[in-house]
């Protein structure tokens, strides 16, 4: 972190501000459609800018998505609460009790990551059809939870390996059981590892369209991707609406970026830089 | 107890993206008197993995493997046919358009991700003015929900209003077709695609980056090496591990991919842009008639495909580790 700012070219950044511009197009368009006024979307060159904001687009959207907006809530925390509670255990009997077997249980755990998300979505579709657990939220919550539970193990697990085994002793030399040591020492210090883990399952959660559109496809209980989706099949000409949806469902994301945009690094390398 | 954990957990999220080596893994002595401990707290994971993971798993196999009309699949009764349902699949007309569709999406895909998300991460990596700012930025894409970018590239590509064409147009070229014409609707899926992934390989090509010593490029300007020759001289071949991991998980990614592809174009028209996953997911939900046990045929070749792929990152995982 030697700050040189003389000798940075401000060149560079007038470029990094041109790429970024490029990269973020399609949100900037996003939000530039749904701001238009829905007769200006059929002429053959599109506004540019939204010179002229209107909001009907959102009061459409909120009119009718509001529902599929608090589904989606209730699904994203459900999964959180699921991934964390398997997860964090998991990554402790992993990495600090040594369980037996446990190179097996990681080498399962990234196998499981590279199963397709329709497979996953087909074998719970016959299982539900069973147990009449189609388009009910338990359901959703359950199906959502299996892309993030095997991340949240090996996040915790790699974090908690690091963990000084002096912490740990001290803590069992004070009279502390496993339990004990877990909820008092472990689970404390791990606490960036429960907010990354924690944010992607939500994020996950939310933004999943796979098992939405296969498990909870009617019903009340229909989340906001797949409010979305159905959108596009039912009104195309009503593009400013569905933009407006698609950028109200941005909104935890864009929130999550910037209040904990390094855990949001930290995830994705988690992924690929694991030992 | 209290500064302890603040060190700790800043020093965590640090390891996680800039990848200090970590201290070697240290081993209890065995014999150890908590292995039903260990047991006891790993058991919710066991049990999760084995009711929603091995279950689904199996009840997939058991799909491929009878004839499930609809009748069946809610009576319980389908008629035991052994491969059949993969003979099928593999003799389809569809198949060979889906496994060169797939072959093309998945390569297309990750070598223009992975080029162009190492161009930005070496960009990004001289520190700048702004440069962590942009950087955050483009995660965004990343972040979004599928449906959201998948529809916004649809309304962007769309033939009548989209902006995509009105500058084509306006350059004097003709009207392009992309999603609804067979020549460009694999095209376009694959262009929403790359800018996606695009985000994924900066932030792990940059951390990466960030593991290679400042002194070897000091090092190598004092001995007159230009940019151009220190990127492909040191850059590229120390950078080798991230990049193999990099592609490998980019392709396992992209391999399962359905939702872009699904939202935007369905597969079609016909079967152009028809890729293995999608294939799959439009057998058992996307026609009116559902189908499953050709389309978890083609679910387990993915699996499969995937699978080998897997052995091939952990292998390379257990060199990089040892190297």
């Amino acid at each position: 972190m030697t700050a040189r700012p003389s000798t940075r070219p401000w060149w560079k950044t007038v470029l990094g501000v041109v790429f970024t511009a490029l990269m973020l197009f399609p949100v900037y368009w996003m939000v530039n459609v749904s701001l238009t006024d829905a007769s200006d979307l059929r002429r053959s060159s599109p506004n540019w800018f939204p010179t002229s904001p209107t909001f009907d687009g959102y009061a459409a959207a909120l009119s009718q998505q509001l529902p599929s907006l608090g589904t989606s809530l209730v699904v994203g925390l459900g999964s959180v609460v699921l991934t964390v509670v398997i997860a964090a255990p998991a990554g402790y009997a992993l990495a600090i009790l040594n369980l037996r077997g446990g190179r097996t249980l990681n080498f399962l755990l990234l196998v499981a990551q590279m199963i397709p998300a329709v497979v996953m979505a087909m074998g719970f579709y016959a299982i539900y059809v069973r147990l009449g657990l189609l388009n009910s939220v338990w359901g959703l919550i359950v199906a959502d939870s299996t892309i993030s539970v095997p991340f949240g193990v090996l996040l915790y697990s790699t974090f908690m390996a690091g963990i000084p085994r002096e912490l740990v002793h001290a803590a069992r030399i004070d009279g502390a059981g496993p339990w004990g040591t877990f909820t008092k020492v472990v689970l404390p210090v791990s606490r960036n590892s429960t907010l990354t883990v924690a944010l992607f399952a939500f994020l996950w959660a939310w933004s999943d369209f796979i098992f939405a559109s296969t498990l909870s496809r009617s019903g009340q209980f229909v989340p906001i991707t797949l409010g979305i989706y159905q959108y596009i099949g039912n009104n195309t000409t009503q593009w400013n609406a569905i933009m407006a949806t698609a950028v109200i469902a941005s909104l935890p994301a864009a929130i999550l970026l910037v209040v904990a945009q390094r855990y949001v690094a930290a995830g994705v390398t988690a992924g690929a830089v694991k030992d | 107890m209290t500064t302890t954990s603040v060190t700790q957990t800043g020093r965590a999220s640090d390891g996680a993206a800039g990848r200090v080596p970590a201290a070697p893994a240290r081993r209890r002595p065995p014999g150890a008197a908590s292995t039903w401990t260990a047991v006891g707290f790993a058991a919710p994971l066991l049990a999760y993995l084995a009711v929603f993971y091995a279950y689904p798993l199996w009840r997939n196999i058991d799909l491929s493997v009878h004839d499930y009309t609809v009748r069946a699949f809610v009576l319980g009764n389908p008629d035991f046919v052994g491969i059949e349902k993969y003979l099928e699949v593999f003799s389809s007309n569809a198949f060979p358009t889906a496994l060169a569709n797939t072959a093309l999406f998945t390569i297309v895909s990750i070598a223009f991700q992975y080029a162009i998300g190492l161009g930005l991460a070496v960009f990004f990596h001289a520190n700048f003015r702004l440069s962590n700012l942009l950087r955050a930025l483009f995660l965004v894409p990343w972040l979004l929900p599928l449906i959201v970018s998948a529809s916004t590239w649809a309304w962007m590509l769309n033939s009548d209003h989209g902006i995509v064409n009105s500058v084509v147009q306006a350059f004097g070229g003709e009207q392009i077709n992309w999603l609804t014409s067979p020549d460009t609707a694999l095209t376009s899926v694959i262009i929403a695609n790359i800018w996606l992934g695009i985000p994924f390989n900066l932030v792990i090509l940059h951390a990466g980056l960030q593991q290679i010593p400042a002194e070897v490029y000091e090092a190598a300007s004092l001995d007159g090496a230009s940019a151009w020759q220190q990127f492909w001289r040191i850059t590229f071949p120390l950078l080798r591990p991230v990049s193999g991991i990099t592609l490998l998980l980019g392709f396992i990614y992209t391999l399962k991919v359905v939702d872009v592809i699904w939202i935007m174009t369905t597969g079609g028209p016909g079967n152009a842009s028809l890729t293995l996953a999608v294939w799959s997911y439009r057998e058992a939900f996307g026609t009116g008639q559902p189908d499953f046990s050709p389309a978890a045929a083609i679910g387990n070749l993915l699996i499969v495909i995937a699978l080998v792929f897997g052995f091939v990152h952990v292998r390379m995982q257990r060199s990089w580790e040892k190297s």
